[in-house]
């Protein structure tokens, strides 16, 4: 079964249809990236499975569990079922949004005690293993402020990691780095990959985008103008897509 | 009388004065912090006969001279009305001159608190939302701080004007450090046509707002470990 299935997603700001019509399932273990052009609605996609934004229509199924159904105007939409829906799902954005007063371990410690997901050494202990994993071992009590944007964005994995979510999302994680630091985190993503965490990616690195896939969207204009195997970077089969890959 | 005979006498008349003074800045933070942020979170609700109400209250206070504010408040009641509700003497005009410093000052934080709750990067609440916390926890334990670390700045400058401020209360005769002071230009308690008490009057504001001035770059250096 699929961890999760999208189906007829519409979704429009003012008169302007940002998504239409998107269908597409992801299974346990998968990594799927979607890319196209700014504007094409790849991140309004990413927005809407994590209750950022709601879509007009459509559904948006995790686990067999309906998380969003656009045909339902009395779904609970309270502010305690939207928090249990968000926990299916991990984002980590292109700005990084670590919180600046905390440390390293706070910023990856807070949800999880907020949230009673454990005792706080027990919470401490896999923050401590998570930190280590991402290669910070070193930094655990610097502030955000004190690290490079490739350290931040690696904090940043480690903080949705810590709330074990079933799909981990990423929004364009590299596109705020300098080129010198994308290597670090597109690292962490990789190790993450071969440990066969579900991931969703919105990404412009091409390459990585071929080699860490098992699954490939190309959006535009709102709609999945193309999806298969990475290898549909090599040898694209709609005009649209050759057009945007000629352009990299 | 000579200089060491007038002075302890002046000295305890300021002071008296002083703590008048102190009293009206006390409580006008008292009132205003709190009313401040109710104001701001009016003006920035969705739902916009409010906000349009709120801010055109705001637009009315900022807009208009405190002395001015602080004469129709103590007055109109009981000229309009035939209602002086302040009552007479010094604790009447204590009333009213608070009411009007909390409501010009309310207005003036609710500015800066806005500015302190929008200059927080959407991103920081968004980050809050996707780790499933609620709202009030959000607010709480990650907005918060880096908004009163924001607002820092801005307040100090209020609150040292507001130390200065509390001396237009001398309009409707609130006894403060400057009528005390004044008073012995024109004479009282035997001293009479000296001006250095009201020039001493400046040594209490000067040593206050110098205090200010340390607990705010205090609270600053406090909140430094951090960039927001």
């Amino acid at each position: 079964m699929a961890i999760l299935k999208v189906r007829r997603l519409q979704k429009s700001f003012g008169r302007t249809k940002v998504l239409r019509n998107i269908n597409f399932s992801l299974e346990k273990g998968e990594v799927l990236s979607i890319i196209g052009s700014s504007g094409s609605g790849k991140t309004t996609l990413l927005r809407c499975l994590n209750s950022l934004e709601f879509a007009d229509s459509g559904e948006i199924i995790v686990n067999g569990e309906t998380i969003f159904d656009g045909g339902d105007p009395g779904q609970k939409r309270s502010e305690k079922a939207l928090r249990e829906k968000r926990l299916h799902f991990g984002l980590v954005f292109q700005s990084f949004n670590l919180f600046p007063q905390y440390t390293v371990l706070d910023n990856i410690t807070l949800a999880p005690k907020l949230l009673k997901k454990g005792t706080d050494e027990e919470i401490k202990k896999t923050a401590l293993e998570l930190i280590e994993s991402v290669g910070l071992k070193d930094k655990v009590n610097n502030y955000p402020g004190e690290l490079s944007g490739g350290q931040q964005q690696r904090v940043a994995i480690a903080r949705a990691l810590a709330l074990h979510p079933a799909i981990l999302c990423f929004d364009e994680p590299t596109s705020a780095l300098d080129p010198e630091l994308t290597g670090e985190v597109l690292k962490v993503i990789k190790g993450l990959a071969e440990k066969h965490m579900t991931m969703i990616i919105v990404t412009h690195e091409m390459t990585f985008a071929h080699d860490v896939s098992d699954k490939i969207i190309f959006m535009d204009n709102g709609v999945i103008a193309e999806e298969g195997a990475p290898e549909i970077l090599e040898n694209p089969q709609s005009e649209r897509l050759r057009a945007f890959l000629t352009s990299f | 009388m000579d200089f060491s005979e007038q002075f302890p006498i002046v000295i305890q008349s300021l002071s008296i004065g002083f703590l008048q003074t102190l009293k009206l800045f006390g409580i006008t933070l008292l009132g205003a912090i709190p009313l401040g942020l109710i104001i701001s979170f009016g003006s920035m609700s969705k739902f916009k006969p409010l906000s349009a109400v709120v801010r055109v209250i705001v637009w009315i206070v900022r807009g208009t001279p405190l002395m001015l504010q602080l004469l129709i408040i103590y007055f109109f009641p009981g000229l309009v009305f035939k209602n002086p509700i302040w009552g007479g003497g010094e604790e009447g005009r204590f009333i009213a001159s608070a009411v009007a410093f909390i409501l010009n000052y309310a207005c003036y934080f609710s500015e800066i608190y806005r500015g302190g709750i929008q200059g927080v990067p959407h991103g920081q609440q968004e980050a809050g939302m996707v780790l499933g916390l609620s709202k009030s926890q959000i607010f709480f334990r990650i907005t918060l701080l880096q908004m009163v670390k924001r607002i820092i700045p801005p307040m100090s400058n209020e609150i040292i004007t507001l130390v200065k401020d509390t001396s237009l209360a001398r309009i409707i005769a609130l006894q403060e450090v400057i009528w005390a002071g004044q008073a012995f230009l024109k004479g009282t308690q035997g001293i009479s046509g000296v001006i250095w008490p009201l020039f001493f009057t400046g040594v209490y504001y000067l040593a206050f707002s110098g205090l200010l001035t340390l607990l705010f770059n205090f609270i600053e250096k406090k909140l430094g470990f951090f960039k927001a």
